[in-house]
This record gives C-alpha cells, structure tokens and sequence, in this order.
C-alpha cells in the first residue's frame, strides 16, 4: 500500500480481507456486507479522510460489528488505514479489533459490537444534525439477526414519526436470525412508515439506486438479500 | 419554593432558549412541563415516548452531531433500564451528556420497588471519568447544571424530593462544622439530618454536593490525625466507601457507612420518612449510629 500509485477498488477487496485471519466464525458476516460497505463508501456517501472532522459530512455508522473485516478492507481502499496494519489487526499493537473503535480507527464514527446500538445512535445523530441545519445524509448498517434487539425497535418507530427523511437503514439478511423474519423485515419498516427497498445485495446497480433514490419526508429502509449465513 | 424538579425544569428550558447547542431529550416523564419549550425548539427537545434505550442513544447521537444533550427521566429508567447505552453509548464512545434524573433512592415510596433506584450512583461509579453531582438543594441542583451544561463532560445529576434548608453552593468537600472527635461526611440531602445528628457532639461535618470525583484532598486535610470517619450517604451504603478508603490509605483510619441497606430490598410504601427509618437514615438513627461508632 505505501507504495502503490492508484487506489485500489472493489476487486482488491477479497485479497484486503483476506489478509485479516483468525475471526473465522465471522466471516460469513464479512462476506454479506462487502457490496453494500462498497457501494456506499465508493458511490453514495459524501465522506473521506480529508473531510473526516467537517461538521456536515456523511455519517456512516455500522451497527453490526461483528465481522469488520470487509469494512477494514473498504477503510484501507478508501485511504482512511493502511494495508500494513491488516495483517497483524486484532493483536495488541493493532487499533483494529475484532469490533471497530471509533476512538482508536479512522473513519469508524461509532465503536460497536453489542448488537442494537447504531440504529438508536443514528437516530440521534439524525436528529441532531438536522438542528443544525445540515443536509448530511446517515447510514446505519444492521443485520437481521440484530432485528432481534428490541433497542431497534425503539427507534425504528420514533424516526419515521419524526420524519428523519435523511436516514437510511440497510437490513444485510442473510437470513441468520435465530427465529426469522419471513417476509417481516420490510413489513416491519413499513408498517411504521419506512418508505422501504428491497435487493439484492450483491447487485451494484441496484444497490446504488435504492440508495439514491428519493423518498421525501420518510426514512429509508433498504433490506440487502444476500446467500443465507453458511451457505456458501 | 420550587423543589429539585421544577427547578431543573425551569433551568432547563431557559438554557434551551439561550443556547443553540443544547438539546433535551425526554421519555414521557417531564415532557407536558416542557411543552411550551418544545414548541419552541421542537428540534432540540425532544420527546422520544416511553423508550429509555432509545432515550441515551439519542442523547448519544446528539453528541456525535456537535449538539450538548440533557437527558432526563426517572433514575430507575434512566440508569438502571438503559445501563448498557450509558456504557457504551456514551462512555465507551467518549460522548459527552448531562444526564438528569429524579427519583432517588425513594422519592416516590407509594410506587413501590419499581421507581426505587439507589444502586444507580455505584453503577455509574463503575465507570471512569463521570461527574456525579447528588445536590441538597434547588439552588443546588440549578447551579450544578448550569456548571455541567459547557464543555463535554460526561455528567450525572440525581435529583431528589429530598432537601437540605439552605444551599451550599462550594465546591469539594465543604466543613460546615469543625470538631476533633473524628470527621461526618453529608451528601447531598442527607446534610440537614446529620446536622441534627451531631447536634452536641465534638466532630466535624463536611458536605458536598458532588462525589465523583471525590475530594480526596479535601477529606485528607480534613482528618489531620484524628481519622474516624463516618460517610452518610443517600443511596446504597458504602457506595463512596473505596473513595475514602483510597484517600485515606497511608493512615490507620475506621469508617462508618451509612445509607441504604444492602442486605434486604425494602418491600413496604408508606411515606419517605417510612422509608428513612427503614434504612436508618433519619436523624434519630443517624445520631445512633454516629454515637456508637464515634465512642467505640
């Protein structure tokens, strides 16, 4: 990485997260957000290295910590770590852990690992944001295994009675929920006033458009379908 | 006067109108006193319904957008309920709030154990880096805030039906009575009753509205070599016990704890002054305890 002259992209990342071993019984995790982690740091979100403290920047906040390997692996493509560090991540030495610290990792605007804590997060920042007057937009990533927090629920139904159109949940389902949620992912969403998308999460172009387009006055809800956990 | 809670209410409201970077978040309880302060500012007080989880996360979230947030209910909601959001959500994010509470140890003792919180100062007491403020007074409890409100600390200010006659609006441990016997340590509510304790008795009072962190420099110069100490506290006993105990390591010294009793859960209503006895905690019992521990 310290010498390579372009950045690297979305075909780099298999070898990135390739390079982070030992946390194997997360890697199906890793696996089902890669795309979507791509997408928005690559194509959506207004956020970078060099405009990490501006006040109105895209906010990225990953809820679901387990298995960072593929948000690592985007943070290094996207200039915010290096590709040295991966190798030797979750040692003592490292800042980079098994769960992502927002005070010791660049770019990592929230530290996580207990599940049903970035949604609730997000939605204060939200709010937040919006009394200052910023147009940012805030992007929280959940899986649907994480759906099962009722913190979730909380706060899914206070920020569509509250209008934070500048909020956007993305639902990885890779169908690892212990009791499931047929069908009830979007439904959930929805019937709280959600306007809600659902694709694969494989799909770039798709990924991309349901990310992009408008849905005044209500939050966003994109449920990312992806191969069911140990699938593959 | 106006108590404990209506004098953060006010405060409260006026800081929102006078400062564009405060918001309050509230869950239900409080939220029709600050309704007009929500007209207002709809954008910045915030009511979130019954939801405590989402109440600290909120605050939380405010934090991370640049916003100063007071969050507010009830202390068994707000410190028990949603311990886990305190911990991660604001300490090990590193995110500032004010958290507000009411309630005490048993302020309300017709509702029962469900609106009972005072193992909420040692829970927060197990994180680092926290200002705990337990004031005795309105004026108190509204000079406190408007001290926690600048900057990003991470504050709790638990606020009590409970009062002292007058404030004492110093800082640190403050001597209200100087004596050679040994050393009383008042917290908060608990300082008029244990003036009424000592009454006739040659030991010194010290007081102070705010036990984290804990001034220890201040109990040092106040023990010289005499160093019976007695901590009467309005939560669970000892809670500030390891604080003494710390500050106080490099000489022979004895303690007495007093506040909530730690080996039963006190299952009746009735009234505070119920409870106080209960607990030990009314002058009378107080001055029993300082006797017995003072002249052993």
């Amino acid at each position: 990485m310290t010498t390579t002259t372009s950045e690297p992209g979305y075909a780099d990342l298999p070898r990135l997260i390739s390079l982070m071993t030992g946390d194997d019984k997360h890697h199906a995790a890793a696996e089902s957000t890669v795309d979507v982690l791509w997408v928005l740091f690559d194509r959506v979100l207004d956020l970078g290295p060099e405009t990490a403290r501006r006040p109105g920047r895209d906010r990225f906040l990953l809820s679901k910590g387990h298995g960072p390997m593929a948000y690592y692996a985007v943070l290094v493509a996207k200039g915010w770590l290096d590709e040295d560090e991966l190798a030797d991540w979750s040692s003592a030495r490292s800042r980079l852990g098994h769960h992502p610290d927002r005070v010791r990792a660049p770019g990592v605007e929230i530290s996580s690992g207990s599940l049903g804590h970035g949604l609730p997060i997000a939605v204060g920042t939200a709010l937040g944001l919006r009394a200052r007057r910023f147009s940012s937009r805030i992007v929280t990533l959940v899986g649907d295994a994480e759906l099962d927090e009722g913190s979730n629920h909380e706060a899914i139904v206070v920020a569509a009675r509250l209008g934070l159109d500048k909020l956007t949940t993305v639902v990885v389902d890779n169908q690892s929920s212990t009791h499931g949620w047929p069908g009830g992912i979007a439904r959930r969403f929805e019937t709280e006033g959600w306007a809600v998308r659902t694709v694969s999460g494989r799909d770039h172009e798709a990924l991309y458009d349901a990310f992009t387009t408008p849905h005044p006055g209500r939050p966003l809800a994109v449920v990312t379908v992806v191969e069911p956990k140990g699938a593959h | 006067m106006p108590n404990m809670r209506e004098t953060f209410l006010a405060t409260a409201e006026e800081i929102v109108n006078t400062d564009p970077d405060v918001a309050i978040v509230l869950a239900d309880i409080s939220a029709a006193s600050l309704a007009e302060a929500a007209r207002r500012h709809p954008d910045r007080v915030i009511n979130v319904g019954i939801r405590e989880q989402l109440l600290v996360s909120t605050g939380a979230g405010l934090a991370l957008a640049g916003l100063r947030p007071i969050v507010h209910t009830f202390n068994a909601f707000l410190v028990e309920r949603a311990f886990e959001q305190i911990k991660l959500d604001l300490s090990h994010q590193e995110l500032g709030a004010v958290l507000v509470s009411y309630g005490a140890s048993y302020d309300m003792p017709m509702e029962g154990r469900t609106h009972q919180a005072p193992g909420d100062v040692a829970l927060i007491d197990s994180l680092p880096g926290w200002y705990v403020h337990v004031p005795g007074h309105p004026e108190e409890a509204r000079r406190l805030l408007l001290d926690s409100v600048p900057g990003d600390s991470r504050t709790y200010l638990r606020l009590s039906a409970q009062a002292n006659s007058v404030p004492h609006l110093g800082v640190g441990l403050q001597t209200i009575r100087q004596g050679t016997r040994g050393v009383v340590i008042a917290v908060g509510p608990m300082l008029d009753r244990v003036l009424q304790a000592t009454e006739g008795m040659d030991v010194t009072v010290l007081y102070t509205s705010t036990v984290r962190p804990f001034d220890a420099e201040g109990l040092r110069a106040a023990v010289w070599d005499v160093a019976d100490v007695a901590l009467v506290e309005p939560y669970l006993r000892g809670t500030s016990a390891h604080c003494v105990a710390d500050a106080l390591a490099d000489r022979p010294h004895r303690l007495l704890n007093l506040g909530t009793r730690r080996d039963a859960e006190v299952r009746i209503y009735g009234t505070r002054a119920d409870h106080d006895l209960v607990h030990g905690l009314d002058a009378g019992s107080i001055a029993l305890s300082l006797k017995e521990f003072f002249t052993g």
